[in-house]
């Protein structure tokens, strides 16, 4: 996003900002043609293309804000806070491989590529998810050396694009995921820009140097269901039934595409909602295409008790996870764990206002930069650029990580007590409550102070 | 003949036939096993305790899915009847011949070595696949080379439609036609075709056939075993007029 000032020859006193022109002169910003909208529309009308960014999507849709939880009184008995024991670990993938894994904190690690980050930040992720006893996950460009060395569990993401796929890696994985979608681009390809495609990213993905990157949007050997449970057929024969398979959805359908990957024989549904992020993508499509988060998890959880496969097929949950009350929210409404992806990357140092200057330089502002395309990043996360990704110590972002996720799990723990629960996986529906009418409908918990769930028979 | 049969979906198998000597029947020194009685799992694991210079035999294969996937040692594994899907999958040493017709995603991502179909292959063969060799004596369907990065096929017969799509390196060899949309969204993948072409796709254009092409689909040609003279092949490959995005291109996807 590229901040852009009002038309200076509106107002009067030169010395105001934008912002005090507004409260000062009493000026009424449109709904409907707010600031950014007139922004965009500025953009395009003066370069022709559409917009390309990173992040998830930036409007405001329902999401675990409009969940409360219910602390015990009298009907419920809760732990006490600092005293007895409420356990995190999550055992992902047991359903068919014979090496699961055993997590001791239900908060993961998002894919995310190297090529769309650099290899120091892959690293850093690799440590700070260690540190804590959880999982890295791959991304479109292959396995790293610095990202297998550093990432005690690895998911190794089996995408469309197959770029860097290798039958090694694939036995090197912990877990493989096979992508379908991503939340932030459900039916959506990828788009690396050249000015990221260095020499190690082509290598890696079979490139020339400098071209822009179109990651397909569906997977060249298989056209759906039926061949999906041929393909993981043939991914557990060549991995001897070891590994668990994870089946990536972007949340559009989950419903449906919940149970067909069940049927396929999936042992770990992924659901990513439209809150997740993208290195880079259309900005439209971002903001359009997908459900929120929220809506997204009861539909999977309906689809897997139908199924009678709740808590045997695991259900991970990604899409603007930001703190333990997410992840205690999503795991109430059923989720086994979370997957976090542009937390983490705040975590490990992204949009740092340290780099104030430098992100104000780009046209943008800490907090606000998602250019992650251009391969400029101040922080050093999402770039190839050698001296700026050397910004990032991957020790230093990696301690940063694992504290970020003691936090999200001691914050879980927290609610969970209070709840009167002695595991994380023991929250429920019932521990929560919607402030408003849209979340109460999408999330089926009742309006706070009623036993009212639209829609519910 | 060693008849293995641990269930088909188990996940640890009981095989033992790694090695010539674990109980197996030794048939002109290959390993025969008999998918009558057998399993897929069985068959794969076996074939991934294999160790270099090994031969084995698949009878009755069935049209079965996933046989002979993820082979990592030098060794030879002739199936004798049709393949189901991914046939050789992720193949990375040794050769696979299939003496008969293979399903959909044969060889899909082959790393190197050499697969073989004396028959007919179904869409999306060598899908992805970033090196070996790749040889379909008859003809092979829609998506042949689809997104191919290093690896080299040669197809007897024809080829379908959006063939090599998004094809990123490697060569795709057609004796035969090919069908419409042929290498849309090409990379550096060459393609050689000696019959008709139904349609070009997305940024593919014919290209001169130099020595340095003749030579190239020579070696290719030998490789497979065919005898067609280099001279009658048509080279195409990019334009590479859509390597970086234009709003100007936007009619041309």
């Amino acid at each position: 996003m590229t901040i852009t000032s009002l038309p200076q020859d509106t107002v009067s006193p030169a010395h105001l900002t934008p912002a005090q022109h507004t409260e000062e002169l009493g000026l009424r910003e449109s709904a409907t043609f707010d600031r950014a909208t007139i922004a965009d529309i500025q953009r395009a009308a003066a370069t022709g293309v559409y917009d390309i960014r990173g992040w998830g999507a930036k409007r405001k849709v329902p999401h675990f804000d409009d969940l409360l939880f219910l602390g015990a009184s009298m009907s419920r008995y809760p732990l006490e806070g600092y005293r007895e024991k409420c356990d995190t670990d999550v055992i992902l993938g047991d359903r068919h491989a014979s090496r699961p894994l055993h997590l001791q904190t239900p908060v993961t690690i998002a894919g995310m590529s190297f090529g769309a980050l650099s290899a120091n930040a892959k690293e850093a992720l690799g440590r700070g998810a260690s540190e804590v006893g959880t999982s890295t996950t791959t991304g479109d460009g292959g396995m790293t050396p610095e990202e297998r060395g550093q990432s005690k569990h690895l998911v190794y993401q089996y995408l469309p694009s197959r770029y860097g796929m290798n039958p090694d890696d694939l036995r090197k994985a912990d877990a493989i995921e096979i992508v379908l979608g991503q939340g932030a681009k459900p039916g959506g390809g990828g788009m690396l820009l050249g000015q990221k495609i260095t020499e190690r990213v082509a290598g890696m993905r079979t490139l020339p140097v400098g071209i822009d990157q179109r990651s397909a949007s569906r997977h060249p050997d298989w056209t759906g269901p039926d061949d999906l449970e041929i393909k993981i057929g043939e991914l557990r024969e060549i991995t001897d039934w070891k590994t668990p398979i994870y089946v990536k959805i972007g949340a559009s359908r989950p419903y449906y595409d919940t149970a067909l990957a069940v049927k396929a024989g999936a042992d770990v549904v992924v659901v990513d909602g439209m809150q997740g992020g993208t290195a880079a993508t259309q900005q439209v499509f971002i903001e359009n295409v997908g459900i929120p988060t929220l809506a997204a998890i009861p539909q999977a959880v309906q689809a897997l008790q139908e199924l009678g496969l709740h808590r045997k097929v695991q259900l991970i949950v990604s899409g603007g996870i930001r703190t333990g009350a997410d992840v205690a929210k999503a795991m109430a409404l059923g989720a086994d764990a979370v997957a976090i992806g542009t937390a983490a990357l705040i975590a490990l140092g992204d949009n740092d206002p340290r780099y104030a200057a430098e992100y104000a330089a780009l046209g943008s502002a800490a907090g606000f930069y998602d250019d992650f395309q251009d391969g400029r990043d101040p922080a050093g996360i999402t770039t190839q650029d050698p001296e700026l990704s050397s910004r990032l110590d991957p020790i230093a972002g990696g301690r940063r990580l694992a504290n970020y996720l003691r936090v999200l799990t001691m914050e879980a723990q927290t609610i969970a007590r209070a709840c009167g629960k002695s595991h994380l996986h023991n929250l429920e529906p019932e521990d929560l409550v919607a402030l408003t009418i849209e979340a109460s409908a999408m999330a089926r918990v009742p309006l706070a102070g009623t036993s009212w769930i639209p829609g519910a028979k | 003949m060693v008849t293995l049969t641990a269930p088909e979906t188990a996940h640890t198998s009981t095989a033992t036939a790694g090695t010539a000597s674990a109980g197996a029947t030794l048939i002109d020194g290959a390993t025969l096993i008999d998918l009558a009685g057998s399993s897929v799992r069985d068959l794969n694991q076996a074939l991934h305790q294999a160790t270099d210079g090994q031969a084995w035999t698949v009878k009755t294969p069935g049209g079965k899915h996933s046989l002979a996937v993820g082979i990592d040692a030098d060794i030879d594994v002739t199936i004798d009847g049709h393949a189901g899907y991914y046939a050789a999958g992720m193949h990375q040493k040794g050769e696979v011949t299939i003496n008969g017709n293979a399903g959909v995603g044969l060889a899909e991502n082959i790393m190197s070595g050499k697969v073989h179909v004396t028959g007919d292959a179904s869409q999306s063969a060598a899908a992805t696949g970033h090196g070996g060799l790749v040889v379909i004596d008859g003809n092979a369907g829609a998506r042949c080379g689809i997104s191919m990065k290093g690896v080299d096929i040669v197809v007897g017969g024809n080829i379908g439609h959006m063939s090599a799509f998004m094809a990123q390196a490697g060569r795709l060899v057609v004796c035969g036609h090919a069908g419409e949309a042929l290498g849309d969204s090409i990379y550096e993948a060459r393609i050689y075709v000696r019959g008709t072409v139904a349609s070009l796709g997305a940024d593919c254009i014919e290209k001169p056939m130099t020595a340095e092409h003749l030579d190239e689909l020579a070696g290719l040609l030998a490789a497979a075993g065919r005898t067609e003279d280099p001279a009658d092949f048509r080279r195409y490959g990019s334009a590479r007029n859509l390597y970086h995005f234009s709003v100007h291109n936007s009619t041309s996807y």
